[in-house]
């Protein structure tokens, strides 16, 4: 191609669309700033597996001289990673399924009756999630310290240090947010499928159970992508409502390891990754859900 | 669209007779009473009893051993004394305020730029969309982990890309100068807030007239006046629900700065205070509850604007 002939083609693409210029700059700029984006998590994961003699002989921004697992395999076991992934899946999974019967209950109450008292209800819940954790934690703290549970349920005899306790302030602070995005879901259901399982002689529960739930499965995965994320990633319930740190869901137990480590780097980097994972993974493979559900509580999609 | 959907269904419930007259059955009675009254008894148990108990406890001198009844009133003891010889204390306002304007003007509004221009047809926008949003999966104690990864003063990735810190001379420590370290924190914080505002831009961009958005999708020195003429203005509702997100998000901030210092030395959070009365070393129940007071008296206001504008939409 002659540069005339380049000429002629850029000045009839100009002419097409009208202004190109802004649009490569905006390109330019996206991928600057994608790329900065991605830095800290790739700069983590780089580190992760680089051995720690490695970066000391050659510093951090060096081309690595070894590569492999050791680091993970060092986090995995001093940070006794794998109990606490499991204590996270102990306190995560129930909650999550009490937070969606709890709040599917309430929004189909409210969304399919009419009560006088539909709007404080749906207010009381909602509100209860805004509040700053803190505002409640130290008569919360202290609640807990006093509240007995029998034995086979915490060792302690207490809902302080015992899984059920963190189970029942995640399910109580949450519950407002789901019943809120699922009230505005169900209000899209059309009355009529309720009033004719009525005429069929079906139940409160039955419409409930065998017609509403049903259609909600799309908001539910929603929530549940999200719930699972946010109680995951939750830190100060357990910090401060666990005392043994072997109990600890993950997340929480993250102020262990900063101790552990301290000066090494390469092993933060590695433990790091390691906790992050269940929520990378959620971000590559349900990314659509997380977003549905974070838009539907800010939107009425 | 999901929302014609909704205004529609409820358009039509106001030109239908009330459905009160609809007779419930007994057991209909019992099942519903059983679906409200359970959930209400966990969140006002565990969320509002100790709402209105921190409001109490803030006005008394308890310190939490002992039965509640060895607590006496002492009146507005505890904020005066907040306020007068409690040293962390108005560090720890500046920072949350500092924190609340960093959101405010800097993050949110990155965040919206961004969705403003992913929402334009551009190629590749899908990728983008998703490298913006990474963060906002991570949790903020993982955020922690990686400042100290970004700034530690010899390993990091800051000091490295800016000097060589292996070969001598000044190194910046830019997580122990209590000058710097709130703002090295904020940059992170900024990076995961403006990847969840986008997010929530996007789907209040998709949301609008599609006919608007062209209108204002043109590249150019109209853009900017489009923009601010037709769309922000549009995007009124989601605006709000932005505002409540940020404000939330700035008094919530704990994680964080707990990770990388406990909250001390330049990153004193009131929350870090509050939670400091009853794991820190110093346990005083009341003190603790009178700052959380100031947290709600500062929440009520985006509470308030959240549900009023929530239940103004749902009448229109």
């Amino acid at each position: 191609m002659t540069s005339a002939t380049v000429a002629a083609e850029t000045r009839r693409a100009v002419r097409r669309r009208p202004l190109r210029v802004p649009r490569i700059a905006l390109h330019g700029f996206l991928a600057v700033t994608a790329l900065v984006w991605l830095a800290p998590v790739l700069w983590a994961v780089y580190t992760s597996f680089r051995p720690y003699a490695d970066t000391a002989k050659h510093g951090y921004v060096s081309l690595p001289h070894a590569f492999g697992f050791a680091n993970y395999r060092h986090a995995w076991t001093q940070g006794e990673i794998p109990k606490h992934f499991w204590n996270s899946m102990i306190v995560t999974i129930p909650a999550i399924v009490l937070i969606l019967l709890f709040a599917a209950s309430v929004a189909f109450v409210v969304s399919r009756f009419s009560f006088w008292f539909n709007v404080p209800l749906l207010i009381f819940f909602m509100a209860a999630n805004l509040l700053p954790q803190q505002v409640i934690i130290t008569p919360l703290y202290e609640l807990y310290l006093r509240l007995p549970l029998p034995g086979w349920l915490s060792d302690t005899g207490l809902f302080y240090d015992s899984y059920l306790g963190l189970i029942a302030i995640n399910v109580a602070f949450q519950t407002g947010f789901c019943t809120f995005v699922l009230s505005n879901y169900m209000k899209t259901i059309p009355k009529s499928l309720g009033e004719a399982a009525r005429v069929d002689g079906a139940g409160v529960v039955r419409q409930f159970f065998g017609i509403i739930l049903p259609l909600c499965k799309p908001a539910f995965a929603a929530l549940a992508t999200l719930e699972f994320t946010w109680i995951y990633n939750d830190f100060l319930w357990a910090v401060v409502l666990m005392s043994s740190g072997d109990k600890r869901p993950i997340t929480s137990s993250l102020t262990n390891l900063s101790g552990l480590y301290f000066t090494d780097n390469n092993l933060i980097s590695a433990a790091a990754v390691l906790v992050a994972l269940p929520t990378l993974l959620v971000f590559a493979g349900l990314q659509r859900q997380f977003i549905s559900g974070l838009t539907l509580g800010a939107t009425k999609e | 669209m999901a929302i014609d959907v909704a205004a529609r269904a409820g358009a039509g419930g106001v030109r239908r007779p009330r459905r009160r007259a609809v007779r419930l059955s007994a057991g209909d009675r019992v099942a519903i009473a059983v679906m409200v009254v359970v959930p209400l008894l966990v969140v006002g148990g565990l969320i509002w009893f100790p709402t209105v108990a921190s409001i109490l406890l803030s006005f008394t001198n308890w310190d939490g051993i002992g039965g509640v009844t060895t607590a006496h009133w002492i009146g507005a003891e505890n904020y005066r004394q907040i306020a007068t010889i409690y040293p962390p204390f108005w560090p720890a306002v500046k920072h949350n305020l500092i924190w609340l304007g960093f959101l405010t003007f800097v993050a949110t509004p990155f965040g919206l730029f961004l969705a403003y221009q992913l929402d334009k047809r551009i190629r590749g926008t899908r990728l983008y969309q998703s490298i913006f949003f990474l963060p906002v999966v991570l949790s903020f104690a993982i955020i922690g982990f990686i400042v100290q990864l970004v700034y530690s003063p010899t390993q990091g990735l800051v000091n490295n890309i800016i000097g060589d810190p292996a070969r001598g001379g000044h190194v910046i420590d830019w997580l122990g100068d209590p000058s710097l370290n709130l703002w090295a924190v904020l940059v992170l914080v900024g990076w995961r807030h403006a990847g969840y505002i986008m997010v929530l831009y996007l789907a209040g961009l998709k949301a609008l007239d599609p006919s608007l958005r062209e209108a204002a999708a043109i590249d150019g020195a109209g853009e900017w006046h489009a923009f601010r003429t037709v769309v922000f203005p549009a995007l009124r509702p989601i605006n709000i629900v932005i505002v409540v997100v940020t404000v939330i998000e700035a008094l919530r901030a704990f994680d964080i700065v707990y990770i990388v210092n406990r909250g001390r030395n330049g990153l004193e959070l009131l929350s870090v205070l509050v939670t400091d009365n009853i794991i820190g070393e110093a346990s005083r129940i009341g003190y603790g509850s009178a700052i959380a007071v100031i947290l709600i008296v500062i929440s009520i206001v985006p509470i308030v604007v959240f549900v009023w504008n929530s239940f103004q939409e749902r009448q229109t």
